[in-house]
């Protein structure tokens, strides 16, 4: 039973929205923002970048395969699943996410990355072991052509894909914020700059994630970090944090001065059960201490080592902020009456289906995906194809 | 010409597109129910379907006609808008043939629990208790005449334990 203080409608009293549906914006959000890095070098021809261009689309890819998984798991019977696609209702927002993760996971991502490999899946197909062989050679969809001028026309449709894929991005993270600002009964949610909160903090916790994840893999290859590409990332997440933070500001400083019939009951939450995530974990642990560690960087000339382990420790402290941020949206709405005179309790369950091992689990899985995606496509250049097998 | 050639595999990405497409139109065609549609966003057969059902509650005039005595009792009682058939379950067949069915008398330790346990989100004036502490798991009608479950009616009145 849920510890109830006041008066709480019924159906308040019990959190239907678990972690899991804390996990689902967390992770689209790692999407948007990977691939907005991507389409860095790609679209606005930052150079820079490059050494992390494949790494991101493949952990875009990686993470957009497990976004709907806390959905069905929460929801339960899967197979009704594909009847979203079946039967969609057009005036339920919800109903459309299918629609629009299916478009961004096959005409965005994987043909980005299809057309990005295509030559070296062509070259795998003629060289690799037996069994991955067959694997390229399904890839290559029957056609080996790699001569330069089809490789000139997957470079141009590439660029007009990743051009498409930016407002995609955004659509498929605006729309996530888009739900919960739609819902006009949840004062906490209902907030047209929702979307646009939703879009630049996805930005921040993708590119502060494929930050994280090139060090590693560098780390554990034993290969050096490009020191200028990360730089040039931590300048971008220092940027584009900034506009975050000045937006959850403007939403904060909006909701203070409007002071409507909520505020009171909001304020409460946030200066008792919510304090510590949102005041201490989002705001002073997860962006104000990032943003002024990236500051640092950007302003004091630092040693190579010394930069790096600030990196290290922004980038953990932003993805730790970021799904803060997704808690405090998610079950911070949940907390209080809509009667604003009573609030309840979220206790996380440990072992049930919307738990907080499953959750876990659900956190590990991409990073599984990735991993196999990175055996099958590595993102790194000094796997050598053999030229000589480009003859045809 | 040679635009094509070269743009080929695309055109074969595009073929897997539209092969997709064409299963999945196939596959709607065949999990769709027909009806599908046909009055508005659910299928239309259901309407039918549901209406085929049994009828499962007699309602509480098909009670009210034999049980007259424990009207009496209800009426006056804070239970006087309780349907009948709220506690006591569906009861269409017992009201077919009262002779061949016996409904089964609900427990009321668990029955009246359903209602009357303390939460906070019920309104103050409503009477709720926690059952643990209140009864001890002792049955409601030991001390409350359900029919009308004042302190005023004696559990012995029409309709209480037996």
């Amino acid at each position: 039973m849920n510890g109830v203080e006041g008066f709480m409608y019924p159906n308040e009293i019990t959190l239907e929205w678990s972690v899991l549906i804390v996990l689902y914006p967390f992770i689209t959000g790692l999407v948007a923002g990977a691939f907005i890095l991507a389409s860095l070098e790609r679209v606005f021809q930052v150079a820079a970048v490059k050494p992390t261009y494949r790494l991101a689309l493949l952990t875009a890819l990686a993470f957009l395969l497990v976004a709907p998984l806390p959905l069905v798991l929460h929801l339960g019977h899967p197979f009704r699943s594909p009847e979203m696609y079946f039967t969609p209702h057009s005036t339920s927002a919800m109903a459309m996410f299918g629609y629009v993760y299916m478009w961004y996971l096959m005409a965005v991502l994987v043909f980005e990355i299809w057309l990005d490999y295509r030559r070296e899946i062509v070259l795998w197909s003629q060289s690799a072991g037996k069994w991955t062989r067959w694997i390229y050679r399904l890839m290559t969809l029957g056609s080996s052509n790699i001569s330069e001028r089809s490789l000139a026309i997957d470079e141009r449709v590439g660029w007009i894909v990743t051009l498409i894929g930016i407002p995609s991005a955004f659509l498929l993270h605006g729309y996530v914020g888009f739900i919960f600002g739609s819902i006009k009964a949840n004062p906490w949610w209902s907030s047209p700059l929702m979307p646009v909160v939703f879009i630049f903090s996805a930005m921040v916790s993708g590119i502060a994630a494929v930050m994280l994840l090139y060090m590693a893999i560098a780390k554990l290859r034993k290969q050096k970090i490009d020191i200028h590409c990360v730089d040039t990332i931590a300048m971008y997440l220092f940027y584009i944090f900034i506009i975050d933070f000045s937006l959850e500001m403007l939403d904060l400083i909006h909701r203070i001065y409007e002071a409507d019939e909520s505020f009171r009951s909001l304020n409460f939450l946030v200066h008792t059960q919510l304090y510590i995530p949102h005041i201490v974990i989002q705001i002073c642990l997860g962006t104000l201490t990032p943003i002024i560690l990236l500051g640092i960087t950007q302003v004091v000339k630092l040693p190579e080592i010394a930069r790096k382990r600030i990196y290290v420790v922004a980038g953990c402290l932003t993805l730790i902020g970021i799904f803060a941020m997704r808690w405090n949206v998610v079950i911070g709405g949940q907390l209080f009456s809509k009667s604003f005179l009573g609030y309840t309790t979220y206790k996380m369950s440990l072992v049930t289906h919307e738990g907080l091992l499953v959750a876990i689990a659900l956190t590990i899985l991409p990073l599984v995906f990735l991993w196999v995606l990175i055996k099958l496509l590595p993102p790194w250049p000094e796997k050598d194809v053999p030229e000589a097998a480009a003859a045809d | 010409m040679s635009v094509f050639k070269d743009a080929g595999h695309l055109l074969r990405f595009a073929g897997l597109f539209v092969l997709a497409f064409l299963v999945f139109l196939v596959v709607r065609g065949y999990v769709v129910p027909k009806s599908f549609g046909q009055y508005g966003h659910y299928r239309g057969n259901a309407i039918g379907e549901i209406a085929a059902h049994p009828i499962q509650y007699a309602g509480h005039q098909a009670c009210e006609t034999c049980h007259a005595d424990v009207l009496d009792v209800k009426k006056n009682g804070k239970h006087a808008h309780v349907n009948c058939e709220a506690c006591h379950g569906a009861l269409a067949k017992h009201a077919d043939d009262p002779s061949t069915v016996k409904p089964v008398l609900p427990d009321t330790a668990a029955l009246c629990a359903r209602c009357h346990t303390a939460s906070a989100a019920k309104p103050k004036g409503f009477p709720q208790v926690v059952p643990a502490e209140h009864s001890n798991g002792m049955p409601c009608e030991t001390c409350h005449q359900p029919h009308s479950p004042g302190m005023d009616a004696p559990a012995t009145a029409v309709g209480g334990a037996k």
